[in-house]
């Protein structure tokens, strides 16, 4: 392809990039930045002198490394089992640890607390156990807990990137290298790493910025004194109304992940090798040692224990109404008891859940599509500039981005403000990093000798795209739609600061039966989140069956 | 197949489009926050008699509601915005998005409660952020409960309190401006220090202190929570087995509760005046203020119109709750939050 056609590729994104997120930022931002009111300034020059906002960026970025080293840690033996066992239920595994994904940070929370909270579960078993009148595990309002937190949301980013990648590596490179004498280990680290860099890199780099921005999770479980940049973004922007100061930490956050993510597009292209990989994942042998199965179960169990038992406790909790087990919490949803337009139908709500996250898939899948064409043939310069551009969304402050779209947005052709397009838009530019992502490291995988061979033997460019590129790239192509699925799901970014008008969704139904008291309110609220696991879980099977049946793999 | 994936994917999409397609009728919208609610056919009567669709929007909770109204100002997203509160009055009005309107329904509700002496911002609601405590609990331990603030430095209330954090929490903000007013500015941090030694949890929001850790939740471990008024009756309405008594209590001691009041305004900016004034009154007109106590869990402003039973039963006022004017609130907000984090969580 020529390059000025090339950069077609490219324009779509730059164009939805423009109007959704760099005009709203740059509204929100020269609002703020306006010399209109010289109190406000006050603040900024509190913000450059300030021992505390150094505390906290560095606070903020160190949590963020934790957690990714932990994720990863947990879940790279995990991808290593998922990658070279077959076993029953896989396919059906996979999909159950993205689920987590998609749970409102306060149910998370709950779950948590429920499980080991000072009068949770564990601790109850404990004291009984042992005879205490203490708890025993006080991890409420330590960084611990909301550590765990992140390792449960991101597990599956892990596990879906890497192991996805690992699957596909041939195994006659590990072979020969064996057959020269190497050990299990030196293969490991010499051989297998190095080709898996440029998955375990992308999958990092997400975990990472996505801890980086964390809010919820960090101020419900960690407690109100640890807070991230983006907690400090919210307290100033919503409650003391203070834009300036937002938007100059909203520009540090972006300047700051910028940086970061140039750093790590120019070790992703150097990691990345065309290696030919496997369009169907290699099995070992289908009869597994004892070896084996200790791996798989020792796995499984850990999986269980680490991303089962929060969801289980939401379970248990939606069905333990005060008159033992029962349903009475789902019959509850369907009962509109004060007659109030506040009431959401858990149809609708499902309704319109899945047509916000469908509408988002579409959008990140063709863009993210089109930008990774772009990105695998692009020359470095402009690759290492622009790649770093479309991730940025995803370390944008939720309220800064949802501000500027009241600003920016506001006449036609472009008064989306209170339009059911907009969350859908919304989703799409935090899915969007997720699809490039998924699809880049696969992209590149791809020899061009092997294109070139294709083509020499005569195929049509059509069909050397249909028999080399799309089996290696559809498998990846559905990762980054699950994501972006659960992404919409979940409603992350900017959306809970958006004005929408009765389109309730399964997340907004649930904040609002736990913003008021009564014991009904709590038990519909679990019964609301375990029909949002259920509803993603069933779209995560459609999407899988909607899967070109091309690509053979269960992976 | 990768035809029939999108075209899948684009049906399922125009069905959900469909579905929302606007309406025809002159179309008046109000801008609210999440925690707005009122029954069905209340709306329906205020559309009928008007000829109007009525469009309700939400926007966050009350801070990020007003912020928006604020930042479309010159272009706004609504008529009507309700929700602005007390603690918020002063950023509203200086901001100016809101018209005068002295509508003749402000004659039934009561002066106290009319903050604004422009009529820019009209009451409609008000209700009583205090302290709550599981009765179970206390009449188990042989306890009794707390009558006042200062109960809560007691040794024996070791331990039993959740607040939340005023930074992130607008029940918290509202307790945090109740000490303010009941110990003073040179008073209300000792409060605190105290309150803090006494091992009290901050919680982030209303929702994790309620639901985590009021012992009323599952799991939960201190008895006594900073919430509402009228979390009692609620907890009686959305019980799941039938209760005679309430199982919590309000503290409403004097000077122990802070009063939200709630506004609503006509954004300046309206091309439909005359309408949005239609929706104002509305508002407050006995069939919408008789609608708010089970909607919203507050007391309507205008205090002839008749109660739920729920709400006679189990919901008390306070007599003598803290006020503070708007004035002081938007200038003391930002330096009490301040202290108060300096003082509390560092």
């Amino acid at each position: 392809m020529k390059l000025s056609t090339r950069y077609l590729l490219i324009v779509p994104s730059l164009i939805f990039m423009g109007l959704f997120y760099f005009y709203p930022l740059a509204s929100i931002f020269s609002l703020s930045f306006a010399p209109q009111d010289n109190a406000a300034f006050k603040g900024m020059e509190k913000l450059l002198s300030s021992a505390y906002y150094l505390r906290l960026l560095w606070f903020t970025f160190w949590q963020a490394a934790v957690s990714t080293v932990f994720t990863l840690l947990l879940a790279l033996p995990a991808a290593y089992v998922f990658a070279r066992y077959a076993f029953r239920g896989k396919a059906l595994l996979l999909n159950l640890t993205t689920i987590p994904f998609v749970l409102p940070t306060v149910v998370t929370a709950a779950a948590f607390s429920a499980l080991l909270g000072r009068g949770g579960l564990v601790n109850a078993a404990l004291m009984q156990l042992f005879g205490l009148d203490q708890p025993l595990i006080r991890l409420e309002h330590t960084i611990w807990f909301f550590l765990m937190a992140h390792v449960f949301y991101n597990f599956t980013v892990v596990l879906r990137l890497v192991g996805g990648f690992w699957a596909r590596l041939p195994t006659q490179i590990h072979e020969a290298a064996r057959m020269l004498g190497a050990t299990g280990r030196v293969v490991f680290l010499k051989v297998t790493l190095p080709l898996l860099a440029p998955a375990i890199l992308a999958a990092s780099l997400l975990v990472f910025i996505f801890c980086f921005t964390s809010f919820g999770v960090v101020l419900i479980l960690g407690g109100p004194r640890l807070a991230t940049i983006e907690v400090e973004i919210f307290r100033q922007a919503v409650h003391l109304f203070n834009l300036p100061v937002a938007a100059a930490l909203s520009l540090v956050q972006i300047l700051f992940t910028f940086g970061l993510m140039a750093a790590y597009t120019r070790l992703e292209r150097r990691s990345s090798m065309a290696l030919l990989p496997e369009t169907t994942p290699i099995r070992t042998a289908l009869r597994l040692g004892p070896k084996d199965r200790l791996a798989i179960n020792a796995c499984l169990a850990g999986m269980a224990i680490l991303l089962g038992a929060p969801i289980l406790a939401l379970f248990i909790r939606s069905i333990l109404t005060e008159n033992g087990l029962g349903l009475a919490y789902y019959l509850a949803l369907f009962e509109n008891r004060a007659q109030s337009i506040l009431y959401v139908a858990p149809v609708a709500a499902i309704f319109n859940s899945i047509g916000f996250a469908l509408a988002a898939t579409l959008i990140a899948l063709i863009l993210g599509c089109l930008s990774s064409a772009f990105l695998a043939g692009a020359k470095t310069k402009p690759a290492a500039f622009l790649d770093p551009l479309l991730m940025l969304p995803l370390s944008t402050s939720a309220v800064t981005l949802g501000f500027g779209f009241v600003v920016a947005l506001d006449e036609p052709p472009l008064n989306l403000r209170s339009s059911w397009v907009l969350p859908a838009i919304a989703h799409a530019l935090v899915a969007l990093p997720f699809v490039i992502r998924s699809v880049l490291p696969a992209w590149r995988s791809i020899p061009r000798s092997l294109r070139e061979a294709a083509a020499m033997l005569g195929a049509s460019p059509h069909r050397v795209w249909l028999a080399v590129d799309w089996p290696i790239l559809s498998r990846a192509l559905m990762v980054g739609a699950v994501f972006a699925f659960a992404i919409s799901m979940g409603e992350f970014g900017a959306t809970v600061f958006v004005a929408r008008p009765q389109t309730p969704t399964l997340p907004l139904a649930i904040y609002r039966y736990l913003s008021h008291p009564g014991s009904l309110n709590y038990g519909q609220a679990m019964a609301m989140s375990c029909l949002l696991m259920v509803t993603t879980a069933v779209g995560f099977g459609l999407l899988e069956k909607l899967k070109p049946k091309l690509s053979v793999s269960n992976f | 197949m990768r035809c029939k994936f999108f075209a899948i994917l684009l049906t399922l999409i125009g069905l959900v489009a469909h579905g929302w397609a606007a309406e025809k009728k002159p179309i008046l919208t109000l801008m609210t926050h999440d925690s707005f609610a009122v029954g069905e056919d209340v709306l329906t009567q205020f559309e009928q008699q008007h000829g109007v669709a009525l469009k309700i929007i939400k926007s966050g909770d009350a801070g990020a509601a007003l912020n928006q109204a604020i930042l479309s100002k010159a272009n706004p997203l609504a008529d009507v915005f309700f929700g602005v509160d007390n603690t918020f009055m002063s950023r509203a009005l200086k901001a100016g998005i809101f018209m005068a309107y002295a509508s003749p329904l402000l004659s039934k509700i009561p002066d106290e409660l009319e903050l604004d002496p422009h009529d820019r911002l009209l009451p409609v609601s008000y209700g009583d952020v205090c302290l709550n405590y599981d009765r179970e609990w206390f009449s188990e331990k042989g306890m009794d409960p707390p009558q006042d603030l200062d109960d809560l430095l007691k040794p024996a209330f070791k331990g039993l309190t959740v607040v939340q954090n005023p930074a992130t929490s607008s029940p918290g903000m509202a307790f945090l401006l109740a000490t303010v007013g009941r110990y003073g500015e040179a008073g209300y941090l000792n409060f605190w220090q105290q309150l803090r030694a006494n091992d009290a949890y901050i919680a982030n929001g209303w929702t994790d202190a309620y639901y985590g850790q009021f012992t009323r939740a599952k799991g939960g471990t201190r008895p006594i929570v900073v919430s509402y008024a009228s979390s009692p009756p609620a907890e009686v309405f959305y019980s799941e087995t039938k209760l005679d008594e309430a199982p919590t209590a309000a503290v409403l001691g004097s000077q122990t509760a802070f009063r939200q009041i709630e506004f609503v305004g006509i954004l300046t900016g309206t091309r439909q005046p005359e309408l949005a004034a239609k929706l104002v009154d509305f508002m407050l007109d006995s069939r919408f203020q008789r609608d708010i106590p089970l909607h919203m869990w507050v007391f309507p402003a205008n205090p002839t119109v008749p109660l739920p039973d729920v709400f006679v039963r189990y919901t008390h006022k306070a007599d003598d709750p803290v006020m503070l004017t708007p004035e002081t609130i938007e200038a003391g907000r930002e330096r009490w939050l301040e202290a108060w984090t300096e003082t509390v969580l560092r």
